[in-house]
């Protein structure tokens, strides 16, 4: 009888997980260094590399790519394995995902304090570290789909799912919005033009929280807290449904970001009705994770892992309430522009 | 807003893709069983040590 035999790739998760931890400290740092500049102005030390207006975009660019992104590829990279009872397409690939995303980040936290920027928020990274990204990004998506093929697994477990969402979505909207023409190495000009341009960019900017800080953590979630209460999910049928609707409602939302702008009304409506819609597959996602510690909350007295994760549902929750309501016109004209 | 040419197209190609793997999914028989995937997910495969020994068992 002749059994096969596979490893896993643990040593591509450990760098991952390292990388996490440097570039949260760093990047919530820059985070902390922005806050008390706010109250006080003398903290940017008289440089203009310091001041708050390049400050900012580090802490940003530092805490979604370079903390959350990392983090993101620690949990891909080791769920994917496991659900597909695979190790990875390739090793080769896995490593340029490594040393390219960290050498970007790298890139955008020498690039952005020196003043060159784009200056559309959360794509503020000139042309070449825009294509270094999109390459980069490209592999990382070869790598989930060459893994998936070879999965010994025929069932696609929902967070698979969650993450083939978010390997094909980030790049398209990458590649659209960064859409530039280059003047010099780190000068270039958006291929469009005022109000165009802020729709483009709001279309990206919202769908990057959507397709790159959410998606894949939902499906993360879908794998680890299961496994950390150690039982199956609430719902699995529920949570089918759940990543469906959401990739289906999530891409038309944009336009609420762009409320009472020279946007026409009827995109700024439609984006306040895709918004409202969201809340149910948002709220059913964050329930299920909820309802799957069912006859297990006595399990959060001993485990650090499973509090951390009821706090994030729970903010998930509040947040993916705030942001409908706050995308009401009516609403949002007390809220926005206002003291 | 000659942008919206461009977006809702391709919005709407994005969709189209993720209506294809929806129904490549539900006709391949994906999700047939709701049950099962979600405990499965659950029983991890025992690291095995010395391969020899495990492939002598019957």
């Amino acid at each position: 009888m002749n059994i096969e035999t596979f490893k896993y790739d643990n040593r591509i998760v450990r760098a991952f997980a390292i990388a996490t931890v440097v570039w949260g400290l760093v990047g919530m740092s820059a985070g902390l260094l922005a806050a008390v500049q706010l109250f006080w102005p003398e903290a940017n030390f008289n440089l203009q590399f310091t001041t708050f207006g390049r400050i900012r975009p580090l802490h940003t660019n530092a805490v979604i790519f370079a903390f959350v992104g990392n983090g993101m590829f620690m949990g891909i990279y080791y769920s994917l394995q496991r659900l597909c009872k695979a190790r990875m397409y390739s090793d080769r690939l896995s490593w340029i995902n490594f040393w390219g995303w960290n050498a970007i980040i790298v890139a955008a936290a020498i690039t952005l304090p020196l003043g060159f920027t784009t200056s559309k928020e959360y794509a503020e990274l000139e042309w070449p570290i825009d294509l270094a990204i999109a390459a980069v990004w490209v592999v990382f998506t070869v790598n989930l789909l060459g893994t998936i093929l070879k999965r010994r697994e025929k069932h696609l477990y929902v967070a698979i799912w969650f993450y083939i969402a978010t390997a094909i979505t980030v790049a398209v909207l990458h590649i659209f919005n960064s859409l530039a023409v280059p003047a010099s190495w780190f000068k270039s000009y958006s291929v469009y033009a005022g109000v165009q341009d802020a729709l483009v960019q709001w279309w990206y900017g919202h769908n990057a929280v959507a397709f790159f800080l959410t998606t894949p953590y939902l499906g993360l979630m879908y794998y680890f807290l299961p496994k950390a209460a150690e039982r199956p999910v609430f719902s699995y049928r529920l949570s089918i449904i759940h990543f469906w609707a959401l990739i289906f409602i999530y891409i038309w939302a944009g336009p609420h970001h762009l409320l009472y702008t020279a946007l026409p009304d009827w995109a700024q409506s439609l984006g306040m009705v895709f918004s409202i819609m969201l809340v149910a597959p948002s709220w059913g996602g964050m329930l299920n994770g909820l309802l799957t510690l069912r006859g297990a909350w006595d399990k959060l007295r001993t485990e650090p892992m499973l509090k951390f994760m009821v706090v994030a549902l729970t903010a998930y929750g509040m947040a993916t309430l705030e942001g409908p309501m706050l995308s009401i016109k009516s609403v949002n004209s007390l809220s926005h522009y206002t003291d | 807003m000659s942008v919206i040419f461009l977006l809702i197209p391709l919005s709407i190609v994005l969709a189209a893709c993720f209506l294809g793997a929806f129904i490549w999914a539900v006709r391949s028989g994906q999700y047939e069983d709701t049950c099962t995937p979600s405990m499965r997910l659950l029983t991890e495969e025992r690291a095995v040590k010395n391969f020899k020994e495990k492939a002598e068992l019957p």
